[in-house]
């Protein structure tokens, strides 16, 4: 069972949709003890950083760290990326899972922001972006983006080079939204729902 | 690596049917909704909007259920529009499987609106449709282009750049602007109002209105300087469908998802 953290930022219905289209065993909960027990962890993203705060305070931020540890996939969604960093300068207070090292800054002066459409990305080799090809497009919308580190798998480029997906070992995150990017979207989907 | 420009097919729809618009010469049933968000996904559109027309308080039930059966099978951005005066009104639209609303009179009416939907939904999920009017005297009837409501049919007595400046700042996350002069005329877009909204904000600027050859859209999107270019009718004319629109657009120099 694939738990989707459902941390009141917004709306799941989309990536429900997307993840039962490739044949997920999906379920949308707030709950931690649901959380413990699922055999994947998807955490959608729309909305604030500060949003996140939620699962500290609902026991959700724990029982994610603990099913991390054990080994279990997780994939963070756009703003459920930025969480698996240190924090987001969009909320200073709020801090991230410190997965990855670095904080997500706001985009410069002189760019549209939100990031908002269809940008293509480059990628590695990664298990998350299995038959993925560097130069294929993806539909992003953000504010906010996230250093390019050590465990960057694709980076895209707006006003500087971003991270647009990490992968290490279990952990995995996506800036763009792959319910909305077609069937490229929904190969990244499928490839996180066939993880051992 | 580029953002690229998107092209946009708004379904007007009313009573769950596509009322004018996108067709495809092999679809018998034209007039349904999710068949030709569907296949508008796979020719290629980067978003699909869907217009409730009507947007009567009767009609709401068949709104819901014409987007829960459109979104079911689209797996690309959806909007929906038309009617929506509450954040209510607005969490129904996005459960029934909406990514984005389009909200016009109810903003210019209220528009706190902005600022609710935007902090529960996130300001991506907020468009605010804006119909603008060049002004009929004046030394810069582009600057002081008017906000029309009620379907273009009542001044606001507000300025585009002003309102367009206000829906920024309370966290809309694009403007979707049709210019009611050029709308319907398949003449072209109205780049020099495009251009003014889109230098004003930092937000991205969907243009609409007067779509008629694939020319008219690289025009908007480079000298009209828009991010998008949205169009109903000009699927009927003279284009067969998306992906040749975006290899002529191309050929101008302009970034565009030419899937592979």
């Amino acid at each position: 069972m694939i738990a989707v953290i459902d941390y009141k930022a917004g709306n799941l219905t989309s990536v429900m949709k997307a993840l039962h289209a490739v044949g997920a065993d999906a379920i949308a909960t707030s709950d931690s003890a649901v959380v413990v027990r699922a055999d994947k962890i998807v955490l959608p993203g729309v909305g604030h950083f500060s949003a996140t705060a939620f699962l500290e305070e609902h026991g959700l931020k724990e029982a994610t760290e603990e099913r991390m540890r054990n080994g279990i996939p997780f994939l963070g969604i756009c703003v459920g990326l930025q969480w698996l960093f240190e924090g987001s300068t969009e909320s200073p207070g709020t801090e991230g899972l410190k997965a990855f090292a670095g904080c997500c800054e706001r985009f410069g002066e002189g760019v549209k922001v939100p990031h908002v459409g269809w940008n293509s990305i480059a990628v590695r080799e990664s298990r998350l972006l299995r038959g993925v090809s560097s130069g294929e497009f993806v539909y992003f919308t953000h504010s906010y983006r996230a250093p390019v580190v050590n465990g960057t798998v694709a980076v895209t480029e707006y006003d500087l080079p971003f991270t647009a997906a990490v992968e290490r070992d279990n952990v995995m995150g996506v800036q763009f939204h792959p319910e909305k990017s077609g069937t490229v979207g929904l190969r990244i989907l499928e490839n996180f729902v066939r993880l051992p | 690596m580029t953002l690229t420009k998107r092209i946009i097919a708004c379904l007007d729809v009313n009573a769950g049917r596509v009322v004018k618009g996108v067709q495809f010469v092999d679809i018998i049933d034209a007039g349904d909704p999710a068949e030709l968000a569907r296949r508008h996904a796979e020719a290629g559109t980067d978003e699909i909007v869907l217009l409730d027309i009507t947007a009567t308080h009767e009609g709401r039930g068949t709104l819901i259920e014409t987007v829960e059966r459109t979104a079911r099978q689209l797996f690309v951005p959806f909007t929906v529009g038309g009617g929506i005066r509450t954040l209510d009104d607005a969490a129904a639209i996005f459960d029934a499987g909406a990514d984005k609303v389009s909200i016009n009179s109810a903003a210019v009416a209220r528009p706190e609106l902005i600022d609710e939907i935007g902090s529960r939904f996130g300001a991506q999920a907020v468009i605010i449709a804006v119909d603008a009017r060049r002004a009929g005297s004046g030394d810069d009837p582009v600057a002081d282009a008017e906000v029309f409501v009620s379907g273009g049919r009542k001044p606001a007595g507000r300025k585009v750049l002003d309102w367009a400046k206000e829906a920024e700042s309370r966290g809309a996350g694009e403007i979707l602007l049709t210019s009611m002069d050029a709308d319907g005329t398949r003449a072209g877009f109205d780049c020099a109002l495009t251009a003014r909204v889109s230098e004003a904000i930092q937000i991205p600027v969907i243009a609409s209105g007067g779509a008629g050859t694939a020319d008219h859209f690289a025009d908007v999107l480079l000298e009209g300087k828009a991010d998008a270019a949205l169009a109903a009718s000009i699927f009927h004319f003279g284009i067969a469908d998306v992906r040749t629109l975006k290899q002529e657009i191309a050929k101008r120099g302009i970034p565009v998802r030419l899937p592979c």
